[in-house]
């Protein structure tokens, strides 16, 4: 038996988990519908920002973790990128402690009360339960207990700073303050590290914080988290570009010995079809920046961003859906999703893309743009779209669209944003000579250290993979912490 | 937070301001541009960096009150403070000894032409630098540019001052009396897009440097794309300097012009609100 299994299977076996599974039968249990996430109602949350989902009561909570049967062969957490022990906490929530079941999350994932808001878990855990795989019914919904708790925990006044060892007085440098970013800054806090995060924007926090709407994932939620390191005694500068500001041989010099990269991918891909540049058309990192990060729709905020009555955000990501329904919530009559594929084959998250249609947002799916036209002023006004159909299943196992000849026809638009898919950031890969990068512009790790082929520099996240989640870049950066641990520790007791 | 600690009024539109960018200083070089913000509220704007002394750890910036950010930025006095400022941004402007250099500045572009007319001068080159406005008030650093260029010509749409009329006529009379190995052109897109026209005529080989409307300024968001040679660029990552002849002005126009209407109604608001 593997480390891994015999930990879970000896906190399987303590009393009190054991003492739970009794008080119900499995047979009851798996009796119980899953709890539903109270959430406003569609036609009035499409017209303010807040959040959408409003969170399980205790009740609720306890009520859902009593439909976990214990499994003695949890597969669920081969489905979590982190290996979070997702039996433990959930017992920890049946059981009253909700405090405890925030604990045993913070093991292993630094921000629970993100990754239970935006992972997608129909993908990764839940797709693995018991009740999905054997049972054919929805599963334990471990994402909505798992923000239940870390709420639970911010609300309780009583948030727990993680213990960091005694100060070494090595200093590291994090580049990037996304999810990658934040999670190795902790952990190496912990490792007792003098940790400093420089990030780009005038803003901690990534995607997190330009990208996903409030409606979706409130700042305050991230603020808490960023505050939490801070306390940790992480530091953080602002307004600082890598490679810009200073090089990476000027932070050596300033006495940063080893460097992680999480600068994420935040380049903007377009079409580069007929009319794509006009006014009015905007990628959807520009879109969400102006709205999120800029507070373009505030009076109060000098930013602008324009409104459209008919709009169309090109896409089926979760940056796509974001975008449609931010555009729905400033007002637009028509918010429209323009997708290649079908449905199916969507890469948003479940619970977005059902939101979304409970929103009223229309969806345009197996169509393609060919062309923007625009008035006299150069503002689009119209777009010409293709059908598709689905062909054979190309490299990514989804099936290739395939135009249909002669369903050409043309929409009123008067605002575009396109969101399929980003690329790199290409900052760091060119300031750093001879670092080692794909052909798409990704860095190449070593897969268990994050190390590049540049030795004390790391780097994880989005950077590394493309575009990718929350999660996976958290994971990356808690890898790197222990990456770059072990590193300083070897060159500490060579020299 | 970022202090500032000079100011000089050039002209009732016109302000140089000195801020303490220590890190900026040091690592600018002519080309290169800042992204400030004001306030928790205000928006991000490019300032093209005009001068820097790394000695002191102070940039200079040249703003001209076009709307509310800019009101607001200039509005400002030594000892307040940038809430943000980012930089040095895009890349740096290519510097070589070539011969003859022809340097077209308009307006506020002559501020972020200045370095360049220098660091040319000390490559070697011979700089014969044109310096164009509205009106005379509005020609700024000419004693800073004279002292690094062999000649200036100073041209006004008025004749206030210097000759009447646009920087193209200036540019020409230089073209035509003796060879140029290439021109830089640098001030509102409309003076840019005829100064390209002009040298294409003559296929001198041009460069420009051109001020989009941008955000973020680090390639992440694709406000400030425009097409060169029928390619879709980003102007804070991929710039800010390109071919002048193979930039599509008319889509760069009509891109700046985005937010016009928004644009006006926000500061005649704002100016409201101040008086
Ligand atoms: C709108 C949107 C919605 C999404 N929704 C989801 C979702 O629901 N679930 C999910 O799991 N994932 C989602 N994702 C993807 C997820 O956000 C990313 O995978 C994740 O944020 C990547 O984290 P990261 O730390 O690698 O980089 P990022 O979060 O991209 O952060 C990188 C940071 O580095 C900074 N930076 C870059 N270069 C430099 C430099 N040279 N110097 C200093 N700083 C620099 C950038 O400014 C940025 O702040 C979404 C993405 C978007 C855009
Ligand atoms: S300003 Fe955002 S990409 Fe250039």
């Amino acid at each position: 038996m593997t480390d891994f299994a015999t930990y879970l299977k000896e906190e399987r076996d303590q009393e009190w988990r054991e003492e739970l599974r009794k008080q119900i039968k499995n047979k009851e249990r798996t009796s119980f519908e899953r709890v539903k996430m109270p959430e406003q109602k569609p036609d009035i949350r499409n017209r303010n920002n807040l959040e959408v989902n409003q969170g399980l009561t205790e009740e609720q909570a306890v009520k859902e973790a009593q439909r976990c049967i214990d499994c003695p062969n949890p597969t669920c957490i081969t489905g979590c990128p982190v290996n979070i022990n997702i039996p433990k906490f959930v017992k920890k929530i049946e059981g009253g402690d909700f405090l405890g079941a925030a604990k045993v999350l913070k093991e292993t994932n630094g921000l629970p009360a993100v990754c239970g808001r935006v992972c997608p878990q129909e993908v990764q855990c839940e797709s693995q339960c018991f009740y999905t795989q054997k049972l054919k019914k929805p599963a334990v919904a471990i994402g909505n207990l798992e923000r239940f708790a870390a709420d639970y925990e911010r609300n309780s006044g009583s948030i727990s700073i993680p213990e960091t060892d005694k100060p070494n007085g090595i200093k590291v440098a994090v580049i990037g303050s996304g999810p990658g970013g934040l999670a190795a800054a902790g952990d190496l806090a912990k490792y007792g590290y003098d940790v400093t995060v420089f990030e780009a924007l005038h803003e901690i926090g990534g995607v997190l914080k330009y990208g996903i709407p409030e409606f979706r994932l409130p700042n305050e939620i991230v603020d808490v988290e960023i505050e939490i390191l801070r306390k940790m005694g992480v530091k953080f500068i602002k307004n600082f570009v890598v490679g810009k500001t200073a090089s990476l041989e000027d932070l050596k010099d300033e006495g940063f010995q080893a460097f992680f990269v999480a600068s994420g991918a935040g380049l903007p891909r377009f079409m580069n079809i007929p009319g794509e540049n006009y006014v009015g058309i905007f990628s959807s990192n520009e879109y969400l920046t102006r709205m999120n990060l800029m507070g373009a729709a505030k009076e109060e905020y000098d930013t602008p961003v324009l409104k459209g009555r008919n709009v169309a955000v090109i896409g089926g990501g979760n940056t796509a859906m974001d975008s449609v329904r931010t555009a729905k919530r400033l007002g637009a009559d028509r918010a429209m999703i323009i997708y290649r594929r079908s449905l199916q084959e969507m890469p948003a998250r479940v619970e977005e893309i059902h939101h979304a249609q409970e929103e009223g947002i229309e969806f345009l799916n197996l169509t393609n743009p060919l062309e923007y036209f625009a008035d006299n002023k150069g503002r689009v006004n119209r777009m010409r779209v293709q059908k598709m159909e689905l062909g054979e299943p190309d490299s990514s196992g989804r099936r290739r669209p395939v135009p249909l000849e002669g369903s050409e026809y043309d929409i009123d638009v008067d605002l575009v944003v396109v969101s399929v898919g980003v690329s790199p950031n290409p900052l760091i890969p060119e300031a750093v000579k001879g670092l080692d990068v794909t052909k798409w512009g990704t860095i190449n790790v070593d897969p268990e250290s994050m190390m590049s082929n540049i030795p004390g520099l790391f780097a994880g996240g989005d950077i590394v993979r493309g575009g990718a989640t929350v999660i996976l870049a958290m994971g990356d950066g808690r890898k790197a912490a222990a990456g770059m641990h072990k590193y300083i520790k070897h060159s500490i007791q060579k020299n | 937070m970022t202090k500032i600690v000079g100011k000089e009024q050039f002209s009732e539109l016109v302000t140089l301001l000195e801020i303490d960018a220590p890190r900026i200083a040091r690592q600018r070089k002519p080309g290169h541009f800042v992204i400030v913000k004001i306030g928790r509220e205000g928006e991000r704007i490019p300032l093209t960096i005009s001068m820097a002394d790394p000695e002191k750890g102070t940039i200079s910036l040249v703003i001209q009150k076009v709307g509310v950010t800019s009101h607001k930025v200039t509005a400002l006095n030594p000892g307040d403070e940038l809430t943000d400022v980012v930089g040095p941004l895009g890349h740096a402007t290519h510097i070589e000894k070539l011969g003859t250099i022809l340097c077209a500045g308009g307006g506020v572009g002559i501020a972020p032409m200045l370095p360049i007319v220098q660091a040319m001068k000390e490559a070697g080159n011979r700089v014969i630098s044109v310096l164009a406005a509205r009106t005379k008030d509005l020609i700024i650093l000419e004693e800073q540019v004279r002292a690094h260029s062999d000649e200036v010509i100073i041209m006004t749409d008025d004749g206030s001052y210097g000759q009447k009329g646009l920087v193209t006529q200036g540019m020409e009379e230089v073209i035509k009396r003796e060879p140029v190995n290439q021109a830089i052109t640098i001030g509102p897109a409309i003076m840019m897009k005829y100064a390209a026209a002009l040298t294409k005529k003559y296929n001198l080989p041009t460069v420009a440097s051109l001020n989009t409307i941008m955000v973020d300024g680090t390639g992440m968001c694709g406000a400030c794309r425009v097409s060169v040679g029928g390619k879709t660029k980003f102007v804070c990552v991929d710039g800010p300097e390109f071919d002048a002849h193979e930039v599509d002005f008319d889509e760069l126009l009509m891109r700046l012009g985005a937010y016009q209407d928004e644009e006006r109604a926000d500061y005649e608001r704002y100016l409201k609100t101040i008086q």
